[in-house]
């Protein structure tokens, strides 16, 4: 396995690269580099990086009005201030105009760990994805992180994605290939189908590796793209397998959870169980103790899983 | 000229904001006519000077002087506001010819207009950017985010222009949120303060060539207007900020903007 990397240094990483190669490409952050790892591109090009100081709403704007001069421009601060803060400056300079901005958001989820409820943003998924026309993605690992900022770069319009702040083992192969708006299948199965996204598609994976153990055949979903979600993939879970756990590091409305079932719903309604925050806000502690306690370990999917398992009997 | 446009394309709609957008009339006319380097059959030019309405309720006055600019016909105005019209209630940039920022949501156009501006010097290009805000847009806190920013990054190819006419939807701008001393808030923020007549063609077009041969910081024109100037029932009165006059009130209004 390859060393351990946040999403976040891939991040800075990648941009860094990106830099070399296109000259359009411009960088901007609110008094964050240090932490989003945009001093990287910093460094390396200071003519094309702005530090908008602790100022994100003025940032996001910025952004538009160098897109709109032709500039692939990428924003990064922490996911609570590019979600939140930023909600309306994203609306009406970002995604309605469909400016070819990528804001790329560091610390996102619980596992943001001991700066607590004010620094984990749980709800950023829902803000970003209701914007029509932007796309929005959830990396797991270093790996698909990288690839997914280079796809970003290389396609126009606005992007949201989500970075984390701990390291993370690699999940994807060494071989993967990121694709926008496909669901990457982690693990064929034909019991239940586990959809994760983020820093849950490790968890997932753990989980129905014990799951094998006890004979139930998972199959493992990483939804890294949330939006455009790969509907087929879905419904192919839905008719091949006995139902869907969703999971994610993010309040169960308005995330993964309730996009897959707003098409199960319509499309191919099947038994279903999300994994998130439910209805709370979250508060300081080690990771691994807040998504115990939350929720979100590999325990819960692995409940989750069983859940869907004993119900086919009931029905 | 502008002004009757306006008057006619809030009557005609039953709503809009005639109040701020005959205040900035002169302005607006001096640029798009005067100062602007502009190519109306070819709005997406890469050296056009950039004037962005952060104002948004001012549409009106925007569709005004791009129609007779020539970005689009004259008689469009008549589908302002209207179903599948290109002319949004407030300026959206996806649809309209010329226009350069959607607004409407108050407090983001020194924030785009830096944006702009940066491009310009990346790429070392010499068009300006002219961001026209209300003084009521003044209470966003992002307008004070932006006034630094621009400071900072020696933006002096970027000009504001604050369309002062005192008063804002729920009344006199001193009175809901006092903005005084205003010019020396923008001092002190860093900028390059030109104070004049709004109503004044030489003093607009003499304060413009002032902000651009000032270097190293950026310009704010802190232009002096009255709202609804021309029309004498709708100045200075609040309740046209964002008012339609009706069809009695348009015969009028039209009758004293013919003198």
């Amino acid at each position: 396995m390859a060393t351990e990397l946040s999403t976040r240094e891939a991040y800075g990483q990648t941009l860094q690269k990106l830099g070399k190669e296109r000259k359009d490409i411009i960088v901007l952050d609110a008094d964050l580099s240090k932490s989003t790892m945009t001093n990287l591109f910093a460094k390396a090009f200071p003519d094309r990086f702005f530090d908008c100081g602790i100022a994100e709403q003025n940032m996001m704007d910025i952004a538009a009005g160098l897109a709109s001069c032709g500039k692939t421009v990428f924003a990064s601060t922490f996911a609570v201030f590019a979600g939140g803060r930023c909600f309306d400056q994203v609306r009406m300079c970002i995604a309605q105009p469909q400016h070819n901005v990528k804001i790329v958001a560091s610390h996102g989820g619980v596992s943001v760990g001991q700066d607590g409820m004010s620094h984990q943003s749980i709800e950023d998924l829902a803000l970003m994805t209701i914007f029509p026309g932007m796309t929005v993605i959830v990396p797991a690992d270093a790996l698909e992180a990288a690839q997914a900022v280079e796809t970003a770069a290389a396609t126009p319009g606005p992007f949201y994605i989500r970075m984390g702040r701990p390291k993370v083992p690699q999940v994807c192969p060494d071989d993967y290939r990121f694709a926008l708006g496909k669901a990457a299948t982690m693990r064929p199965g034909k019991d239940v189908t586990i959809i994760a996204m983020g820093i849950m598609v490790a968890s997932a994976i753990k989980a129905a590796q014990k799951l094998a153990g006890e004979g139930i055949d998972c199959r493992v979903l990483n939804m890294a793209t949330l939006k455009p979600i790969d509907r087929e993939a879905i419904i192919l879970a839905a008719q091949e397998t006995r139902g869907i756990v969703s999971a994610e590091e993010h309040l169960k409305h308005g995330g993964l959870g309730s996009a897959i079932a707003e098409i199960l719903v319509e499309a191919h309604p099947a038994r279903m169980v999300s994994i998130g925050l439910h209805d709370r806000f979250a508060e300081s502690g080690n990771p691994d103790e807040l998504l115990k306690k939350y929720g979100l370990a590999s325990e819960d999917i692995e409940g989750a899983v069983r859940k869907i398992m004993e119900r086919r009997g009931q029905s | 000229m502008l002004r009757r446009h306006i008057i006619n394309i809030t009557g005609r709609a039953g709503s809009g904001h005639p109040g701020g957008s005959l205040s900035a009339a002169d302005i607006v006319a001096a640029l798009y006519f005067k100062v602007l380097r502009h190519n109306p059959s070819d709005p997406k030019w890469r050296e056009r000077d950039r004037f962005i309405l952060s104002k948004g309720h001012a549409a009106p006055l925007l569709y005004a002087a791009l129609a007779e600019g020539g970005y689009f016909p004259v008689q469009e105005l008549e589908t302002v506001r209207q179903i599948n019209s290109r002319l949004q209630g407030h300026a959206d940039k996806t649809v309209t010819p010329g226009v350069e920022m959607s607004s409407g949501s108050l407090g983001q156009g020194i924030s785009f207009g830096i944006g702009a501006a940066l491009a310009a010097r990346l790429d070392s290009l010499p068009y300006r950017v002219y961001v026209l805000l209300g003084d009521g847009e003044c209470d966003e806190g992002q307008v004070w985010e932006a006034a630094m920013a621009a400071a900072h990054f020696k933006m002096d190819n970027l000009t504001a222009i604050v369309d002062r006419n005192e008063i804002q939807l729920d009344g006199w701008t001193e009175e809901i949120m006092n903005l005084e001393p205003f010019a020396d808030k923008w001092r002190a923020f860093g900028w390059n303060v030109v104070e004049i007549n709004g109503h004044s063609i030489s003093e607009i077009l003499d304060a413009f060539e002032k902000a651009k041969s000032f270097q190293g910081r950026p310009s704010v024109i802190i232009a002096h207007t009255v709202k609804g100037k021309g029309v004498s029932f709708m100045e200075n009165n609040p309740e046209f900020h964002g008012k339609a006059p009706n069809p009695e009130q348009v015969k009028l209004a039209l009758k004293e903007l013919e003198k």
